[in-house]
């Protein structure tokens, strides 16, 4: 059998000298990995859960991830049948029941001001269509659903002006729940506008009357029961952002 | 590490005069040593945080009759302390994830260029020894086939180990990734499949450390410590093992292998 292996014939001393000489540079680089790490990695701001570093290789990743952003790059579609149901797993901005005579949204543009408050007929009107997705949460699950409601990109066309804003930021009418996402996400075709949820209404906990829904983003990107929408050029803050997760959360 | 090694200066006793000479013979490479053990705590890094991510929703759905089956029980985490935290697990996870597919990278292209891939690839023909090797391995055979630095078990299990990694870094991409990696998560048969490969591999992965901490430990010091040192004491040479007190000769048995 070949044996390609040097040997060495040394002194009891040189193997000896050898191991310390290893056994020493080992343990330093140990304690500077260790360092590094610590200090890198698990030293969080008093108001935050991750580090500043790990935040920033977040925003890393995503800048890596959006060059490859297309809006022909479809997520993947699913014939309607396979739809199942779907569990409510946050009900931050929901948990009071919906009253949908009262509700309006507001449009927002990128200088404050307020562009319009529409009524759900208003959106309603835009062009309907549907899609079947794989849902999936930043837990790990997933369920394949049928979202049914307009493109965002037709509810942008309305304010074309605005909609030139790098930023989209909403929230619900309670102000507790928030998102931001970055244009490019928001203007793709996959992204909508939802009223419909395997084609019934959307139930008050799943978001009624209105919410987002897109296969490029986890479920805490999709903001239920939309009462605001403003076209903005500062990248807004993200309910879940705040409590440690990433931002962008791109699929 | 051992005084007693250091040459008795001016003892007169009946030491040697020349110092003992021996063999040493070398199993890792300085880059292979180096790799080796940033590799040990970036994968610790990577299944603590991984598991984070799992238990938040630990049902791996696999599709077909199976069924949903659940790997590992709450009590298994409470253990270990991982106290439900899911945004810092997912934090550490694609931040280290990096760190442990560059060494991935260079482990490979260091394999592929110093040929040392032949050291651990097993030949084809080669493959008949394993059950010889199992039948020495288990104590029931004495004699053991030939082989070169490492015998064919150890072989397959280092060339699976290495498959595993792959796998489990095309998974993560495919589950990380799933709309702009379209191709890869399909390739694997979709989200939820390569999500459940990727914590498959794992599992297989933490087997293969616990192995080889249980296979290195019955091996002995001297195989643990090349892999710091880079060489191990293959043997002491007749002629200084005749010169030298039969007693010393075993201490440097003792100390060193």
């Amino acid at each position: 059998m070949s044996d390609q292996r040097t040997r060495k014939t040394m002194t009891v001393e040189e193997f000896d000298q050898r191991g310390r000489r290893s056994f020493l540079t080992g343990l330093m680089s140990l304690g500077l990995v260790g360092a590094g790490i610590t200090t890198v990695a698990f030293q969080t701001g008093e108001n935050d859960r991750i580090s500043g570093t790990l935040r920033n290789v977040h925003d890393f990743n995503a800048a890596i991830w959006e060059t490859l952003y297309s809006p022909d790059r479809l997520a993947k579609t699913f014939d309607p049948s396979e739809a199942e149901p779907i569990r409510v797993n946050g009900r931050h901005g929901v948990r009071e029941e919906i009253d949908l005579d009262a509700w309006t949204l507001d449009v927002v543009g990128p200088a404050g001001e307020t562009l319009d408050t529409l009524v759900i007929s208003d959106i309603n009107s835009l062009p309907f269509e549907e899609m079947t997705i794989e849902h999936k949460c930043v837990e790990g699950w997933s369920a394949i659903v049928t979202w049914g409601g307009t493109q965002f990109a037709n509810f942008a066309a309305l304010y074309p002006d605005a909609a030139e804003a790098d930023f989209v930021n909403m929230q619900t009418p309670d102000g507790e729940y928030f998102v931001s996402l970055d244009r490019e996400s928001m203007l793709h075709p996959q992204t909508m506008l939802s009223w419909e949820l395997n084609n019934e209404p959307l139930t008050s906990l799943h978001g009624a009357p209105l919410r987002l829904s897109t296969p490029l983003k986890y479920g805490i990107k999709q903001i239920k029961r939309i009462s605001r929408i403003e076209f903005s050029n500062v990248r807004g803050p993200d309910f879940w952002e705040l409590r440690g997760y990433d931002w962008y959360s791109g699929l | 590490m051992s005084d007693t090694m250091a040459p008795p200066a001016g003892n007169d006793t009946d030491e040697p005069d020349e110092p003992i000479e021996v063999v040493a013979v070398e199993q890792h490479s300085r880059a292979i040593r180096w790799m080796h053990w940033f590799n040990f705590p970036i994968l610790s890094i990577m299944v603590w945080s991984g598991l984070r991510i799992y238990w938040s929703f630990d049902f791996t759905r696999v599709p077909g009759d199976f069924g949903d089956f659940n790997l590992l029980p709450n009590i298994f985490y409470e253990n270990l302390d991982l106290d439900r935290k899911l945004a810092r697990g997912l934090s550490f996870h694609f931040s280290f994830g990096w760190l442990f597919v560059l060494n991935g990278i260079a482990y490979v292209l260091y394999l592929a260029f110093s040929k040392e891939w032949k050291r651990i690839v097993p030949k084809l023909s080669d493959l008949k020894n394993v059950p010889a090797m199992m039948m020495h391995e288990m104590g029931m055979k004495d004699e053991k086939p030939e082989q070169g630095q490492y015998n064919v078990m150890q072989q397959l299990a280092y060339t699976t180990v290495i498959v595993m990694a792959a796998i489990i870094v095309a998974t993560g991409f495919a589950i990380f990734k799933p709309v702009q990696l379209w191709w890869l998560t399909a390739a694997f048969g979709g989200y939820e499949t390569a999500r459940a490969i990727h914590f498959v591999m794992t599992a297989g992965i933490t087997g293969f450390f616990f192995i080889h901490i249980f296979q290195v430990a019955r091996a002995g010091f001297g195989n643990f410590w090349s892999m710091i040192t880079g060489y191990e004491v293959e043997e002491v040479p007749v002629s200084s093992a005749d010169t030298s007190d039969s007693t010393d000769t075993d201490d440097t048995e003792a100390a060193h292998v």
